[in-house]
């Protein structure tokens, strides 16, 4: 199995972005994405910086791949959609079915992330047809649904899986990092520069529930599917994503790249765990509530202390 | 402007059709669509009922088969497709890629319109779905502003549909994940959102706890009326703040902007709420029925009459209204 580097959903300093991909040329994923897929408004790195960022990856020996923005609402992010689809040095992994069509029509292959919906083998055969080239499995579907998709997945087609990170969970035309900060999205001051791993939303008896980064909304717990490694290898999984974090990405892609060469689980799951913001969940993989923890076991809630 | 009014049983279709709906959507009883609740939507035989009484008084039907079928469902959502089309509906409502692949080249003669779940905000996403399977009506989500709204239609090959009045989900439609991440259970996946099976309400010694799978959605005080903890719409704490950190319990209306969804060439206006009672649809049916007569009749002189935002306030979440995204500010 390879590792990818997932696109950086937050909003970080410029040079934090430059240092983080410095860093990740050396480790030991294969694949890197690369882009905004968040928020237009975020463009301390611009599309030259990241092609650049791209190029010199690439000198690295990794994959470069270009990820487009996940919610498309104005014109100009279509005209930038346009411009990504057409950069001429690398593939494009389609947030939106918007850039799927982009993409087929120019004849180029492509990814489909996360919040494309390829729920079914026939979705899959047909986006295959139009130069599909690999899918990143629904963060919800779960062990069953990817072994059934897997048993019938189209020559040529890599199958991704979302392996940690904090959980993509919804995109709203409102930006809810200005709102809690009473800010109009057109004036939002950049606020989401204050949260590099998002701001927590807690319930009112104190448990971390959810985690908002500009118009997204992330689980506040970090999906992770280490135990799982395995059983992912066994259905034939050729990429596990790892989603970037403030702190400790690189450590973390250096557990998995252990794992996946057949180093004891249990220790390097007691070293992951160490490194997640708040705790960890895996009940999507396990056809559970997305908040679960363990193999049928409920994530204990916390309770306001 | 078409108006395309919600029924979840044979009484509201035909509370819809009664007073004025031009078209009526239903579902299955099934999770093939996004309103799969219990006591809810259609067998053969109530179908059967419904299509009938809605093309003899001269109105359209459309199913909903608008979920994301996984390999174990897809035979049954297949069978979905095949009853809707074999019953003459007018429309099928689908979102699913492989599931309007089978539907245009099993049934080339349906028509389909594609869900408002297919999560589709631009021209170039609505070709996709055009040039593959031919569909000839698009839903948008609730998060575009009404300028980009008139960007899409100038854009777009097919006519376009949008909420007009009904809950409002503030995510984009098809990619939130919400309730699946706090019960397993989503839209997409199920049918549902919230799902009742996993509502808790617990009287406290200070009020009401409403929970869904045990996550604390709201709390209410002493004669605070609860609301169903819909997952968008509670109280959360962010930054030691409590408020409703991504909604109110409010509902979309759209009754202030006809004029101008009519100027920028929407085809349809949809009313959300299969969910709901026959007599919200016929309410609400009633109201904008009159709305929409009165903005075609004369768009420069039409406003809203104050009678009309009081029904449609009465039958809301919450009491209260908003333009949602079409209004930039609410964003």
């Amino acid at each position: 199995m390879k590792l990818s580097v997932g696109p950086i959903s937050y909003f970080w300093e410029r040079q934090r972005v430059l240092d983080f991909y410095q860093q990740a040329a050396d480790c030991t994923a294969e694949i890197v994405y690369l882009g905004e897929v968040i928020c237009s408004k975020r463009r301390l790195v611009k599309s030259e910086d990241w092609l650049a960022i791209g190029t010199e990856l690439q000198q690295s020996g990794k994959q470069v791949v270009l990820s487009s923005l996940t919610l498309l609402e104005a014109a100009s992010e279509i005209s930038s959609l346009k411009k990504l689809c057409n950069n001429g040095l690398f593939m494009v992994e389609a947030n939106d079915i918007a850039a799927v069509q982009l993409l087929s029509k120019a004849g180029r292959p492509f990814v489909t992330g996360p919040s494309v919906n390829v729920y079914n083998s026939r979705s899959l055969a047909l986006l295959a047809g139009k130069g599909l080239k690999r899918w990143v499995l629904p963060v919800e579907l779960g062990l069953d649904t990817l072994r059934d998709l897997q048993a019938e997945r189209p020559a040529g087609v890599e199958t991704e899986v979302f392996a940690l990170g904090r959980l993509p969970l919804a995109y709203s035309a409102r930006c809810y990092t200005a709102r809690a900060h009473n800010l109009p999205k057109d004036d939002c001051r950049f606020k989401c520069l204050d949260y590099p791993d998002g701001s927590l939303l807690k319930t009112r008896e104190g448990q971390d529930f959810l985690v908002l980064n500009g118009i997204q909304t992330q689980s506040a717990l970090t999906h992770q599917v280490l135990e799982q490694l395995p059983e992912l290898a066994l259905l034939g999984v050729d990429v596990l994503r790892i989603s970037p974090q403030y702190h400790h990405t690189m450590e973390i892609i250096e557990i998995f790249d252990a794992a996946r060469q057949g180093a004891a689980l249990a220790p390097l799951r007691e070293e992951l765990l160490g490194f997640l913001p708040l705790g960890a969940c895996n009940g999507y993989l396990l056809e559970q509530a997305g908040m679960y923890f363990g193999p049928g076991a409920p994530h204990a809630h916390q309770q306001a202390s | 402007m078409e108006l395309v009014c919600p029924a979840g049983n044979l009484p509201s279709l035909k509370a819809a059709v009664d007073n004025g709906a031009d078209a009526v959507y239903v579902g299955f009883k099934d999770a093939t669509n996004a309103r799969h609740f219990a006591g809810l939507n259609f067998t053969d035989r109530t179908f059967a009922k419904a299509v009938r009484y809605a093309q003899d008084h001269g109105r359209k039907i459309y199913v909903a088969i608008n979920t994301f079928p996984q390999p174990q469902g897809f035979v049954r959502w297949q069978a979905a497709v095949d009853q809707a089309a074999s019953c003459a509906v007018d429309a099928v409502i689908m979102a699913d890629i492989g599931l309007l692949d089978y539907a245009s080249t099993r049934w080339p003669d349906l028509r389909l319109h594609l869900s408002v779940q297919a999560s589709v905000t631009s021209a170039e996403g609505i070709r996709f779905y055009f040039e593959n399977f031919g569909i000839q009506r698009v839903v948008l989500p609730r998060v575009l502003s009404v300028s980009q709204v008139a960007h899409v239609i100038a854009e777009s090959p097919v006519p376009v549909e949008v909420f007009g009045f009904g809950s409002l989900c503030v995510m984009v439609e098809g990619r939130c994940l919400l309730s699946s991440y706090a019960t397993g259970r989503s839209p997409n996946t199920y049918g549902a959102c919230s799902p009742a099976s996993h509502v808790r309400w617990e009287e406290t010694s200070d009020g009401t706890n409403t929970r869904l799978n045990g996550v604390l959605i709201d709390h209410y005080g002493q004669g605070e009326k609860a609301g169903y903890p819909t997952l968008c719409k509670g109280r959360f704490q962010v930054g030691g703040h409590t408020y409703y950190a991504l909604e109110e319990p409010t509902s979309l209306n759209t009754l202030s902007i006809l004029p101008e969804l009519k100027r920028i060439g929407v085809s349809a206006i949809k009313v959300e709420g299969r969910q709901r009672s026959p007599a919200y649809v016929a309410q609400v049916t009633a109201v904008m029925r009159a709305a929409i007569d009165a903005c075609l009749l004369k768009a420069d002189g039409y406003r809203p009459k104050d009678q009309w935002m009081r029904e449609l306030a009465d039958v809301s979440e919450g009491s209260q209204t908003t333009l949602g995204a079409y209004h930039r500010p609410w964003q």
